[in-house]
């Protein structure tokens, strides 16, 4: 029997038609394809940077004492290259995403689409005015 | 410049091979030709058994698609030139079952589409001596850019999602089910709404973005199912907060 499927048949009603399976490593075949898994998997490190900043609230909360063992265990050489990976990875994922939600948000005003621009450049406005207002008061401003 | 220059063309016979293989021509090399135009020289003066898809050789009729070196193209539109003097690899569209050597099987697209309901649904049809639908400038802007689709079905061998779960209906359906709910005209949207708002409609789409990448009339499949998931999101929100209204 399996050889016999082996040979190629052909009938009218039902022709062989060659499928291909789609390979297991088919996001590494091309730029385009690894870029939205990596945008997908910096959700990940998105997650990390969530938990830290409320772990350190939550450490806040309990005390100085608590406060100052979340700040020395931070300073572990590993945990800091975690950090600067997962800060890596934020700043993709904030860049490509700014890029893709131009193309999800149409604004019209006078009938007329705001160009792609102003809605990536709005989302840049944004993210720079929270920032500042971070750095004002972590700074002590 | 050489004067020749080699097509890599994938044959499949469904008679006698198990799977495809590729077969090397020797075609002129001209400025002015597109790789449809080496393919019909082959079959023309070298192979008369080469088997593909085209009719207009102008960008309109969405016939020609295939993978030229792995990248999805119009081949009435894509110049050897651009290649020049290396050898072209044509292959048939990714994620499509083969027919025979560059012809896909297309019946899954056409069903998906279909269900899409992609044409001018109204509650009431108007009577013809009451006239046309008017419609303004700025209300076909809305719509336009998605009304250029040729259903060539690049974006749909260009996206990983389909490839991976072929029932997910894809970027083109999608889109031209989106050119019939922005059109003033149309009253059929939420008939359209059960189709599309299924896991294996926009929720299938995770924004690889690459449909609107090879897409060769600029449609933005991509942008158009965004839009359609923020408008389903929006409607999903009214039926909890008003289930009792807007039926």
């Amino acid at each position: 029997m399996k050889s016999e499927s082996l040979q190629a048949r052909y009938t009218l009603n039902h022709p062989r038609w060659y499928r291909k399976r789609v390979s297991t490593y088919w996001w590494l075949q091309r730029w385009e394809y690894l870029r939205f898994v990596l945008r997908e998997v910096s959700s990940v490190f998105i997650a990390f940077f969530v938990v830290t900043m409320l772990a350190q609230i939550y450490a806040l909360s309990r005390g100085l004492e608590a406060y100052a063992e979340l700040q020395n265990w931070l300073r572990n050489p590993f945990v800091v290259a975690l950090n600067l990976i997962s800060f890596l990875f934020v700043v993709f994922h904030s860049v490509t995403w700014f890029g893709l939600a131009a193309r999800a948000v149409v604004v019209r005003v006078g009938g007329k689409r705001v160009p792609e621009i102003l809605i990536s450049g709005g989302h840049y406005a944004g993210w720079l005015v929270v920032s500042a207002i971070l750095a004002w008061f972590l700074l002590g401003g | 410049m050489a004067e020749t220059i080699q097509l890599e063309v994938a044959r499949y016979s469904p008679e006698s091979d198990a799977k495809p293989h590729f077969e090397n021509f020797e075609v002129p090399y001209r400025k002015d030709w597109v790789v449809l135009d080496a393919l019909n020289y082959i079959k023309d003066k070298k192979d008369g058994s080469l088997t593909f898809r085209w009719s207009c050789r102008m960008g309109i009729c969405g016939s020609c698609g295939m993978l030229v070196n792995g990248e999805p193209k119009l081949t009435c539109a894509t110049f050897l030139a651009d290649y020049a003097p290396a050898p072209v690899r044509v292959e048939p569209l990714r994620n499509f079952p083969v027919v025979r050597d560059l012809v896909i099987a297309m019946t899954d697209f056409m069903h998906k589409l279909q269900k899409m309901k992609p044409w001018i649904i109204r509650k009431e049809e108007k009577a013809l001596s009451e006239g046309e639908y008017l419609q303004t400038p700025e209300q076909l802007d809305v719509f336009k850019q998605y009304s250029m689709c040729i259903n060539c079905m690049l974006c749909y061998a260009a996206c990983p999602v389909y490839g991976l779960d072929p029932l997910f209906a894809g970027p083109a359906a999608i889109a031209l089910a989106q050119r019939y709910n922005l059109d003033s005209r149309d009253e059929g949207a939420k008939e359209r709404f059960p189709v599309l708002s299924q896991h294996d409609g926009i929720w299938g789409c995770t924004f690889v973005g690459d449909c609107t990448r090879v897409c060769p009339k600029n449609v933005d499949p991509a942008g158009a199912i965004q839009q359609y998931k923020l408008t389903a999101a929006l409607e999903w929100v009214k039926s909890v907060l008003m289930p009792w209204g807007g039926k």
